[in-house]
């Protein structure tokens, strides 16, 4: 663990406040919500990926308990469009009418007593659909005889994109030019706890509420007044604990709007908890990249220019708020990395297919880039006989360049790369690992090792995404500081706190700048009825953003504070300091509960230039430039390969990483290993493969392979601590890193352990059926033919 | 994914259990530990109307030392048998493969007679149990019979159960320290079935040899010429061919793989 639990504010190992009730199984999750009368919903959703719907029979005499798109009158369709130039726009119907687009897309909900009954019903349910050849292939979807998703578009692309800087007369003299194909598996998210939701009117309120386990309850009220037609003042959306959200939760459901609309027709409570199947089989929706790319260097390593064309596939509809062409679009301004070159180019489409709609998971596109860009400079190593950390060192950019503005435009805040990846080099031991290469090794593995450099883009703000167009953007994050009689904290923000441990960290913010201890802090999250508005939480910002935010109120709460002492202590405010829960001068000492007591009690004994703004204060915060914050980190890997089995062995993971400032050092070790864990998963386990019909082949966990904890080495972190000058303490976003680096640090260290044999790979996940191929086919092993 | 409706029942013995399967228009399956029959009720692949709970009935707990074998209980779980609860017939080889089911909390509950009569090709006891030639008691109405295991399994999933008969057992031979033994399975992580497994018995006390291939999508092949097998003198690539030509290049390559380090272990020889 890294940091002692020194004082309680910024750079302590605070103690988490959440885990009191997390580990004792304690907390309240969607599914532990029980209201009187409160009915279950199973939805009936298509067994095929692409159909027209013929009809929906509703079983005889149970007709009132099933509801079809007909049954949900005046409800619109959810439409996420983006602002950017040629962005092909779709409607999801909330349960669909005319035509089906993925497997798992719902059709119907069915209303019971109970989940059971629910899906007895939805059984009986008959559903009559006309089969449609599916687009599967995101490589063949823009073929001009490929069926259309969308009937209506010319071809089955949102969005295409492309960026031209220089790239012909950078790239012409080149010494060593290198082509890959890359591409990255279909995942499901996989969050311990799945979607939920719980639905009802109330009465007293006069007010639709939806409990769900989301990451942006503003964002899914400001969806659901669309989809309803109704004011926002009718409408509280409220996120209980989440248990995982990693993207797979920033979004405005079907289920949702459904699940709305019904309640205030039923006026009954209605609960749907997302069961495993829906999950694996209808919601796989991330990862699927694919990348040709060229890279193009000069003799002595430096890179001159990249050359790429990139696909995502994104599924059928453009998921709300994000958008379908949010992560192709990102592939074009992040591939560069941290790297400088004089030439580029890139072109991305965003290719609709019958599979579910895209949403961002943790790392976004990141985690392709990375393992594109990373692999790809390590095969332009090998050409040029250069170590990896050699090639890296000639094309990361310099300390004493920041802050940076790369070719994409992107502004690097601060940062030290070459120090990161040179730590890191020696963390792993590279000439360790050459010597035991060279002897080899007693049972036959071969030993390999692979590095990745990236960095995250976090917190990045309102400039950064006006330009898209996408029904999100966010501003000023707000945060309300209120003093309670008796000098402790309520906390007020718009954000989710659903494994960020902001319960905690913001609490740390608070004890910074007031003196209270975190216990006294009590953070008010996640319902928007009680907190100010907020885009959520998602792409790393909440430390710097509602961090910020909370600093700023918490400043100016300590102003009003320091007033009222310098009142009772005869000071001069400017001279009191608040620490440990009171307020100090030279000539004696105040708590906080006093002074609380006197404006809330005793309002007779105020100085008579009191603000009477009082001792709740709500203030809002914008970073110093709103570009983004840059944590980064370098991998480095060392696997052991069984060339008999396909089977891959990580041996050491190795991690330094820089976030800034680091407000709690052990909650940012914790964020680095899940991330990281993740990040194993889409490396050498996780994959939903579909067939030509866009059926989904991995159904359970027996197919669709999590990492368990056999699976997940011991990290070892080393953290580098460059303030950002953009935030408000110098910290910065790294809630993603961790998953964004090890598919490309592990294929690296594949490599590195199979070049002798002529094998590279280049896809993930590295399964043994891949390795196995691989090694086939370059005639490592004889080859395997079928029997005949 | 929830269940269809069904009753649930508890059977005191043998006798009634058989007669509730008997029964005309019965539609009940015997459950124990419920590990693989509760995700198939849950998923709806199995539709009993009634539920017979086995778990702890007399009969079916406990091992009987027979003198040259061990008779298990069918619903003695993968935890006893690792944990040494009940004696192992063999030199520590079946607490070995029982250490290596699932998890801990599968093994806790998981039966020895449930595992055999579910059949799945993957599973532990299905292979390792086939390999050292034990047989299942069977019990119905008024008729109690054994079945080797190298007949009991007549495809994936599928016995030469009766609808209205269940394990009562399984007699496995005791084993002394000069047999020698080898169990290898590939699983693409921890906990997970097998994608390939092989197991080698070489018992020259009994007169013994034994080579199986596992997890090949089918019930479990022995393969013929073992002692041809084990000295090296056949081509283990053709041998895996033969015995399950349908099996893809990686499953085979999985399984030549499989059975090259079984017989290593079993002789002690190089991998």
């Amino acid at each position: 663990m890294v940091g002692k639990q020194i004082g309680q504010g910024v750079g302590s190992s605070v103690l988490r406040l959440e885990d009191d009730r997390y580990l004792r199984g304690r907390g309240r999750f969607i599914a532990d919500i029980r209201m009187p009368g409160m009915l279950d919903v199973a939805f009936v959703r298509s067994p095929l990926a692409h159909a027209r719907v013929r009809g929906v029979t509703k079983p005889e005499g149970l007709e009132d308990s099933v509801f079809v798109m007909a049954d949900l009158a005046g409800v619109k369709g959810i439409r996420a469009d983006s602002g950017l130039a040629g962005f092909r726009s779709s409607i999801q119907p909330v349960l669909a009418d005319e035509k089906v687009r993925y497997v798992g897309e719902p059709l119907a909900a069915c209303v019971a007593a109970t989940r059971a009954e629910a899906e007895d019903i939805a059984e009986a349910v008959a559903v009559d659909l006309d089969a449609l050849p599916a687009v599967v292939d995101m490589t063949r979807a823009r073929d001009p005889d490929a069926p259309r998703v969308h009937d209506h578009w010319p071809e089955n692309v949102f969005l295409e994109t492309a960026v031209d800087v220089n790239f012909e007369a950078a790239a012409k003299d080149y010494a060593v030019r290198v082509k890959r194909t890359f591409r990255t598996a279909r995942q499901s998210m996989a969050p311990m706890e799945g979607r939920g939701v719980v639905a009802f009117w109330d009465n007293q309120a006069q007010q639709l509420v939806v409990y769900s386990s989301t990451q942006m309850p503003h964002i899914v009220r400001n969806g659901l007044s669309e989809c309803l037609g109704l004011d926002q003042g009718m409408i509280r959306v409220v996120a209980p604990d989440v248990g995982g959200g990693f993207g797979y939760k920033g979004i405005l459901l079907c289920e949702e709007v459904c699940l709305a609309y019904l309640a205030m027709k039923l006026r009954r409570p209605l609960r749907w908890i997302e069961d495993r199947r829906e999950h694996l089989t209808g919601n796989a929706n991330c990862r699927e990249h694919h990348y040709e790319i060229t890279g193009y260097a000069a003799a002595d390593g430096r890179l001159l220019a990249i050359d790429c064309d990139a696909i995502v596939d994104s599924g059928a509809y453009s998921a709300y708020p994000f958008s379908a062409c949010l992560e192709a679009a990102q592939v074009a301004s992040i591939l560069p990395g941290p790297y400088q070159f004089p030439g580029y180019r890139c072109r991305t489409w965003s290719v609709s297919t019958n599979k579910p709609p895209i949403l961002p998971f943790r790392g976004v596109a990141r985690t392709g880039v990375c393992f594109a860009m990373e692999v790809l400079l390590d095969a332009v190593a090998r050409e040029l006989k250069m170590a990896p950390d050699e090639i890296r060192r000639r094309n990361l950019v310099r300390p004493e360049q920041m802050p940076f503005v790369n070719i994409t435009k992107k502004i690097f805040d601060s940062g030290d790369y070459v120090e990161c990846l040179d730590r890191a080099a020696a963390a792993i031991d590279l000439p360790a690992i050459r010597a035991r290469q060279a002897r080899g090794e007693a049972d036959g593995r071969k030993i390999g090792v692979g590095l990745a450099v990236f960095c995250e883009q976090g917190a990045h703000g309102t400039s950064v995404y006006a330009g898209w167009g996408i029904p999100m953007v966010p501003g000023f994050e707000q945060a309300t500081a209120r003093l309670t009689p008796d000098g402790g904290l309520e906390l007020r923000v718009g954000v989710q706190s659903h494994g960020q441990s902001l319960e905690t960290t913001l609490a740390q913010i608070a004890n910074e700048v007031l003196g209270v201890a975190p216990q006294r802090v009590k953070l008010v999250h996640g319902d928007t009825a009680l907190t100010p508005y907020s885009t959520g939480t998602w792409g790393s910002r909440c430390i710097v953003m509602a961090g910020g935010a909370v600093a700023a109120a918490c400043e100016t709460l300590a102003e009003r504070l320091r007033k009222i002492a310098g009142h009772l202590l005869q000071a001069d405010p400017q001279t009191i300091r608040l620490t440990d829960g009171m307020a100090r001068a030279a000539g004696g000492e105040v708590s906080l509960k006093d002074i609380g007591a006197i404006w809330y009690l005793r309002p007779q004994d105020l100085p008579p230039d009191v603000d009477p703004g009082g001792l709740e204060v709500t203030q809002g915060y914008k970073t110093v430039r709103d570009t983004g914050t840059f944590s980064y980190a370098c991998h480095a890997v060392t696997v052991a390969v069984d060339t008999d089995t396909g089977a891959v062995e990580i041996l050491d993971y190795k991690i330094v990483e820089d976030g800034g400032v680091l407000i709690n050092p052990m909650v940012v070790d914790g964020q680095v290993y899940g991330g990281a864990a993740q990040g194993i998963g889409t490396a050498l386990f996780e994959e939903m493969p579909y067939d030509e019909n866009g059926q989904p082949m991995a159904a359970t966990f027996a197919d669709y392979h999590l990492p368990g904890a056999p699976e997940v080495p011991s990290f070892a972190i080393d953290h580098m601590q460059i303030p950002s000058p953009i935030s408000r303490f110098g910290q910065k976003g790294i809630g993603e890193g961790g998953a964004i680096g090890p598919p490309a640090a592990i294929a690296n260290a594949v490599n590195d352990a199979l070049a002798p044999l002529g094998v590279e790979v280049d896809a993930v996940p590295i399964t043994p059926a891949r390795l196995l191929a691989k090694l086939s086919q370059a005639g490592g092993k004889p080859a395997m033919e079928p029997a005949a | 994914m929830k269940p269809v409706p069904f009753n649930f029942t508890f059977a005191p013995d043998v006798t009634s259990v058989a007669a509730l399967l008997a029964a005309p228009d019965a539609d009940a399956k015997p459950i124990a530990g419920g590990q693989s029959l509760g995700p198939m009720l849950n998923l709806r692949l199995a539709r009993p109307q009634m539920l017979v709970d086995v778990s702890r009935m007399a009969e079916l707990r406990g091992a009987r030392d027979e003198g040259d074998a061990i008779l298990y209980g069918a619903a003695i779980t993968h935890a006893e048998i690792e944990d040494g609860v009940v004696p192992d017939a063999t030199p520590g080889w079946l607490a070995a493969a029982a250490r290596h089911i699932a998890y801990r909390a599968v093994r806790n509950r998981g039966t020895i007679g449930g595992s055999l009569a579910h059949a799945d090709p993957a599973a532990d006891w299905v292979n390792v149990l086939t390999a050292l030639g034990a047989e299942v008691v069977l019990a119905r109405p008024g008729a109690n019979r054994v079945v080797p295991l190298d007949q009991f399994f007549v495809g994936p999933f599928a016995t030469a159960l009766a609808h209205d008969e269940i394990i009562v057992g399984v007699r496995v031979r005791k084993r002394s320290t000069t047999a020698r033994w080898g169990y290898w399975k590939f699983c693409l992580k921890s906990g997970d079935f097998a994608k390939a497994s092989a197991a080698v018995l070489i018992d020259p006390d009994r007169g013994e040899t034994r080579v199986l291939l596992g997890a090949i999508e089918r019930p479990p092949a022995l393969l013929p010429d073992c002692s041809a097998l084990i000295d090296g003198r056949v081509d283990l690539g053709q041998a895996v061919r033969q015995a399950a030509p349908h099996l893809d290049a990686t499953a085979h390559a999985l399984h030549v793989t499989a059975l090259r380090r079984a017989i290593a272990i079993a002789t002690g020889g190089a991998r």
